[in-house]
């Protein structure tokens, strides 16, 4: 159940961010950036393991009771950095990753 | 009680129980290897047995799967040595023991005898081998299974031989033992499996099943096989969460509804005790909740991984089961008392804490709070949401309704229990107060561990719950530094939702602490914040508004960071150069783009400028327009102030580079050049913790104090719209120099808003302008000779014409001013031109100029005339009446134009300098005129070719020749028209014939002059042009008459037949005096004679010449002397040919002067000037003079070296020559009639 999508820049700011009761909106960008936290450990965790095994899915970011967080839509997110208007590190305001996100949380929510 | 897995001993139980102590202590002593079924790895396990005396009612019913109570292994004890006694007593006492086991179904048995040195001496009568009793045991008990009896010798004797009986005895029960819990466990599961599958089967229930596999899970913990008795528990774990997960998806099962039950306990969870046979019960009878399930399957993991040493696990999986517990209730729909969940979380972490403390030393905590850290923040955090609800964090206090409800959750907590964690477990039950104590180390515990495992967003979070907290305790000081650190995070990772909101209880918090300068600034960059909703903001942006009110009667002014409140984006100057002259309008437009919600009115914008006095702007308009580099708009890119991605933050400003150049001052040559980075104090500041760049609740009052005493631009009572205000102010420019604008300041109030920086920086220029005087032509090209219109143009600059100033113009002869009657002059003002007073005197032109104002231009036209110079004459140098030497316009050819252009330079001197101003004017003279001296015999005639080159049509008139000296010479013209036009790039002839009296001049002076203007203009247009020119050695000396005989007896010459040239060079006047001087000599006799060469030159190769084609004739300089020469020529082509050329040259003897020959090689190259040879080809004409090898030496190398003593030819002037035969032709026949002609067609 996706309820709320964020793709974070490396800064770690937000690119994109979403959820969709959106009455709780501020609650879940808490909830993200709190879990930042643990995409930072992770992600130095990897650079000091052998090679580059790279796993992409996270895992449990946050622990929270009310909902399990994890990674998707990589390949969208490509298709929005191949746009050649794009200029990496703006916020993304594709309209098909919009969709892409919306189709997401409806198909689950 | 421990539990060891059981076995049953049968027989003699006085010789079991002396050999009890050594057995069980020996059995675990060595490992054995446990190979298990389904692939599993095998294990190194150490045997432990219960040894209990056999009973019947210890082996397992039918349908009994208890695993626990489960004998494995029998075993029948005797010592007995007598065959008797075995047969009579033991062996039936066997039997009954065998029976039993068969019907129980029980084979893993085995006999053990023990042999004693003493047994076998007491029954020595009767005495039996020794192996007889074991024989029979055998033969009768162990058909095939003789491993089945074991004998055991001297076992409490100290010997070799007890010792090893001893070990193989316990290696025969280990086997036993281990092949019974092979099979055993096997079949066990095999059962269990069997009722795992029928799970989808309707009476399937869950609490039986969990049963089953918990008994399995006993025997493996039994056996100390925890790791696989952890498996069983996860087995378990899974199952029932597939459940719940399925129960969410639609797919129920009926024994769910059990757990579905509203939840009435909420204890939390009970780690202290292995086995809580409480809950147990309560799951055997199926009575159990899904917590109470819960909590049971976690506390027996729990139990599991310590004994495993995985503590850290167990935080671990505490987290999630929590977790994990609050989801299945809300997806099994099951009812929950509000805050009960709270409760059993809260407890729950209490208690996973309390055992890992309870089993870990400090040290070990400390190192390895990453693990429990999540379960105190979440323990944190539902205390929090307990006390909210509650009431117990309330000022007032709980209200009646809170207090229900805690007594309700107390309810639900059950007994108090002694060995739950005390401390937690009193926490609810105490006041208000120390909630909130408990809840505050506990906050700070969470916190301290975050930082110390790097978490930084998770401890600031912590604290901001916690800031929200102490605000609610009054401690508003306290808060507001968790809520500052929390807020710079999300500033500089730009997450605009959680900066805003973590602001808005900054607001509230400063507003409490009175901090007006800082909730002043909140409240700014809440009021813009595009977050809120438009009330929000309108609210905060009245806050700033009414300060003013309320603090009127204090005097500070509270100043503030423009950027929160409005954004300059753009500057634009007017003029777009922002350059302007002292004194004259410069307008500054700002753009604002304000970002409050509601307009707002503001008292006073003001910009400070800061002045540079520009010691190089005074020299006037051309280093002005050099430095324009600031351009008329400037835009200022503003980084998002409070919220959005900080990229332009992050990336820091990009570097400005400029070239600087070091030059000497002597003497401007370059010494070192280099970059300089202009905007060094944005790139290399600081960007240290407390004051990060883009924070503005930081900005520190003296940075952004405005700057008094400065010059300001400023603009009163500005409404200021949300969105872009443009605001234009009136820029000061009464000083030249550098105007650089540094602050910008709003002032709404007693609130100032200012903007420290102004970035880039903006500049204006305001210069000092001398005044100049241009002249320029109205129309291009002047045209000499006539009159033409210029135009003045006078900036005044910094000058104020006044009345009676006049400028002064040095009057020259070669360009008049015409005088004008009216003469009018435009200013740049508006208003009307006036009329000038313009007075000539002889030597100065005096124009007086109508008054004007500073910086402006004054425009007149005057009309002048350039007199086109009439030929050489150059009389010397004049001095002008200021004193300068007069330069005298000189003309030259322009590159661009076929007109010969003249620089006319006028002296002005002007009332605003003791300088005179030089200007030069260009004018172009329209005509090119050419004369020829032409000849007919001795009759003479003068050509005049006048060239119009210019662009304009012309009229002619008047044509006249003039000669100078001569009075009774006479020239008559030939030209019939009175008037001519003259085309552009056309020509006119115009031809005199020269007569004479008694004798003709050898030098002529003549005058060409006509009248010309403009076609279609009257006849007052007509403006003069001379023309001079001097003739030379007019006179003609020699005639030439040349005759082509043909051969004897022929009519007609033929081609390819010689034939003769007879020249005859006859003199035809008396000598003149020069001439007699310069270049005869005196024979011998008295005779004067002249040499002269003549030579025959065919260029176009129609005759050969043969013999010699040059000679040299004595000329007796008197009248009709005559030289008659003969050489052979042939035709070479039939035809009428032209004569071939015959040439006259003076030859000069070495004596003669060279100062007549100022060039040794012109007398090759001037026979272009020779009459006979106009047409020829120099160098041709050169060549053929070279390969008949003429007498004189043309070789250039030759002749300079041999230099004066060299005879010379030097050829005659134009005229003095007359060649009879000049173009004259011949017929000359084929020399035979049958020519072929070739034609080809194509």
């Amino acid at each position: 159940m996706a309820v709320c999508i964020a793709v974070i820049a490396k800064e770690n700011y937000p690119l994109y961010i979403r959820s969709v009761p959106t009455q709780n909106e501020l609650k879940f960008h808490y909830t993200v950036h709190t879990s930042l936290d643990v995409v930072e450990e992770k992600i130095s965790a990897v650079g000091k393991s052998l090679g580059d095994q790279r796993e992409l899915y996270l895992g449990l970011l946050y622990p929270t009771e009310d909902y399990k967080m994890f990674r998707k839509l990589h390949n969208s997110f490509t298709d929005v950095m191949c746009n050649p208007f794009h200029n990496p590190g703006d916020t993304i305001q594709s309209k098909a990753f919009d969709g892409i996100v919306s189709g997401m949380m409806v198909q689950t929510g | 009680m421990e539990n060891k897995p059981i076995v049953t001993c049968a027989g003699d139980q006085g010789l079991f129980t002396s050999l009890y102590t050594s057995l069980a202590q020996q059995l675990p002593r060595e490992p054995m290897e446990w190979r298990r079924t389904y692939g599993r790895a095998p294990k190194m396990i150490h045997l432990e047995a219960n040894f209990v005396q056999f009973k019947e009612e210890l082996l397992p019913k039918e349908g009994n799967k208890a695993l626990l109570t489960f004998p494995f292994l029998h075993i029948y004890w005797t010592d007995c040595c007598d065959t008797e006694a075995y047969k009579s007593t033991v062996k039936e006492d066997m039997m009954r023991w065998q029976n039993s086991l068969r019907t129980h179904g029980s084979a893993d048995w085995v006999i053990i005898v023990v042999e004693t040195n003493d047994t076998k001496k007491k029954n020595k009568t009767n005495i039996l081998p020794r192996s007889s009793i074991v024989d029979k045991i055998r033969s009768d008990f162990c058909n095939k299974q003789n491993d089945r009896c074991v004998v055991l010798s001297d076992p409490l004797k100290d010997s070799s031989r007890s010792q090893e009986s001893w070990n193989s005895l316990l290696l025969k029960l280990r086997t036993l033992l281990l092949m019974s819990f092979t099979k055993n466990l096997g079949r066990f599961e095999d059962d269990m499996r069997t009722l795992r599958e029928k799970r989808t089967q309707p009476g399937w229930s869950f609490c039986e099943y969990f049963m089953v596999q918990e008994e399995l899970a006993f025997v493996f913990e039994m056996l100390q096989q925890f790791e696989d008795a952890l498996v069983q528990y996860d087995e378990l774990d899974a199952l029932f969460t597939q459940y719940v997960l399925n129960f969410g998806a639609g797919d129920t099962a009926n024994w769910l509804g059990s757990f579905c039950a509203p939840v009435r306990s909420w204890s939390g969870l009970l780690l202290r005790r292995p086995i809580d046979m409480e809950k147990r019960d309560g799951i055997q009878r199926g009575e159990a909740s899904l917590l109470d399930l819960r909590s049971y399957l976690f506390s027996r993991q729990c139990t599991l991984l310590i004994f495993l040493q995985r503590p850290w696990e167990v935080t671990q999986r505490a987290l999630e089961l929590l977790h994990n517990c609050v989801q299945e209730l809300r997806l099994l729909e099951v009812s929950v008392l509000e805050g009960a969940l709270d409760c059993w979380v809260f407890l729950s972490c209490l208690e996973v804490l309390h055992r890992i403390e309870g089993c870990c030393d400090q040290a070990q905590l400390a190192a390895n709070c990453s693990h429990t850290v999540g379960l105190w923040a979440y323990a944190t955090d539902k205390l929090k949401s307990l006390g909210e609800l509650c009431g117990l964090v309330s000022e007032k206090g709980p209200t009646s309704e809170d207090l229900n409800r805690t007594v309700d959750l107390l309810a639900g907590l059950g007994d108090e229990r002694p060995e739950t964690g005390e401390s937690c477990w009193l926490v609810l039950r105490t006041p208000a107060l120390s909630i909130n104590d408990f809840k505050k180390e506990l906050s700070h515990a969470a916190m301290e561990m975050y930082r110390a495992i790097g978490r930084l967003r998770s401890a600031r979070l912590v604290g901001k719950s916690l800031a929200e907290f102490y605000m609610r305790k009054g401690d508003r000081e306290r808060a507001e530094t968790f809520l500052q650190e929390a807020l710079k995070s999300y500033v500089s990772e730009g997450w605009s939702l959680p900066v805003t909101h973590t602001r808005k209880q900054i607001a509230e918090c400063q507003k409490l602490l009175g901090r007006t300068e800082d909730y002043l600034q909140t409240s700014a960059l809440l009021a813009g914040d595009v977050n809120l909703t438009t009330e929000e903001r309108k609210h905060f942006c009245q806050e700033i508004l009414t300060f003013f009110s309320f603090s009127s009667s204090t005097a500070n002014k509270v100043t503030l960071s423009m950027g929160v409140f409005a954004q300059l984006t753009r500057l634009q100057f007017h003029p777009a150069t922002a350059s302007v002259h002292s004194g004259a309008i410069l307008q500054v437009e700002l753009t604002l783009r304000c970002l409050m919600p509601v307009s707002v009115h503001i008292q006073q914008v003001a910009a400070s400028i800061h002045f540079d006095v520009d010691h190089g702007g005074t020299h006037g308009r051309s280093k002005g327009a050099q430095r324009q580099t600031n351009p008329g708009t400037v835009e200022f890119i503003q980084g998002n102030s409070s919220a959005g991605p900080p990229s332009s933050s992050a990336a820091g400003p990009s570097l400005e580079l400029d070239e600087i150049q070091d030059r000497s001052p002597s003497d401007n040559s370059l010494n070192s050049t280099g970059v300089v980075c202009k905007n060094t104090h944005l790139i290399m500041r600081r960007h240290d913790s407390n004051s990060p760049p883009d924070t503005p609740n930081c900005v520190s009052p003296p940075t952004v104090a405005m700057k008094e005493g400065a010059q300001m631009l400023k603009v009163q009572d500005v409404k200021l719209e949300p969105g872009n205000n443009s605001i234009i102010f009136t820029a000061p420019s009464g000083q030249p120099g550098t105007y650089t604008l540094r602050q910008l300041c709003a002032t709404v109030g007693q609130v100032q808003f200012v903007l420290p920086h102004i970035y880039p920086s903006v500049q204006y220029e305001v210069y000092s302008q001398e005044p100049q005087l241009t002249v320029e032509p109205l129309s291009e090209p002047l045209l000499a000779g006539l009159p033409q219109m210029v135009k003045f143009t006078l900036l005044t600059g910094h000058y104020a014409v006044k009345k009676g100033d006049a400028l002064q113009l040095s009057n020259t002869d070669t360009m008049p001013i015409l005088p004008s009657t009216s003469c009018t002059a435009r200013t740049s003002n508006p208003a009307a031109g006036c009329v000038l007073s313009i007075q000539s005197s002889d030597k100065v032109t005096s124009i007086s100029l109508p008054p004007t104002p500073p910086y402006h231009t004054l425009e007149f036209q005057l009309e002048v005339l350039c007199i086109i110079p009439s030929g050489s004459d150059r009389p010397a140098n004049e001095r002008l009446t200021n004193g300068e030497v007069r330069h005298r316009p000189r003309s030259y050819s322009h590159p661009d134009t076929p007109m010969t252009a003249i620089d006319q330079r006028m002296s002005i001197d002007c009332p605003w300098s003791i300088y005179s101003t030089l200007l030069a004017l260009t004018f172009y003279i329209p005509f090119k005129t050419k004369h020829s001296l032409l000849s007919a015999g001795n009759r003479k005639y003068i050509q005049v070719c006048v060239q119009n080159v210019s662009d304009v049509n012309f009229t002619l008139a008047e044509v006249k020749l003039t000669e100078k000296q001569h009075a009774s010479l006479e020239l008559q013209s030939l030209n019939t028209k009175e008037q001519q036009l003259l085309c552009s790039k056309h020509s006119v002839f115009c031809l005199w014939e020269v007569r004479w009296k008694d004798d003709l001049p050898s030098c002529l002076q003549c005058v060409f002059s006509a009248n010309f203007s403009p076609l279609n203009q009257d006849v007052s247009a007509f403006k003069p042009f001379h023309y001079q020119f001097q003739l030379e050695r007019v006179t003609t000396l020699y005639s030439v008459r040349a005759e082509i005989l043909p051969p004897a007896g022929e009519q007609h010459c033929r081609s390819g037949f010689l034939c003769g040239l007879e020249v005859c060079i006859t003199r035809l006047t008396e000598p003149a005096e020069g001439e007699m001087a310069e270049e005869s000599k005196t024979d011998t006799d008295g005779l004067k004679t002249t040499k002269l060469m003549y030579e025959v030159a065919d260029s176009s190769s129609n005759w050969a010449v043969c013999g010699k084609s040059s000679g040299m004739v004595s000329m007796p300089m008197t009248a009709n002397a005559t030289h008659k020469v003969q050489i052979e020529v042939m035709p070479l082509f039939a035809g009428h040919l032209p004569f071939p050329k015959i040439k006259v040259l003076k030859y000069l003897p070495h004596t003669a002067a060279v100062a007549i020959q100022p060039d040794p090689d012109s007398c090759v190259e001037n026979d272009s000037l020779s009459l006979l040879d106009k047409t020829l080809d120099d160098q041709g004409d050169t060549a053929s003079i070279r390969s008949r090898g003429s007498v004189h030496s043309v070789g250039s190398g030759d002749q300079q070296q041999k230099g004066v003593a060299m005879p010379r030819l030097e050829p005659f002037s134009p005229g003095q020559v007359f060649n009879h035969s000049h173009a004259r032709q011949v017929l000359v026949l084929p020399a035979t009639d049958d020519h072929i002609m070739e034609v080809n067609a194509t």
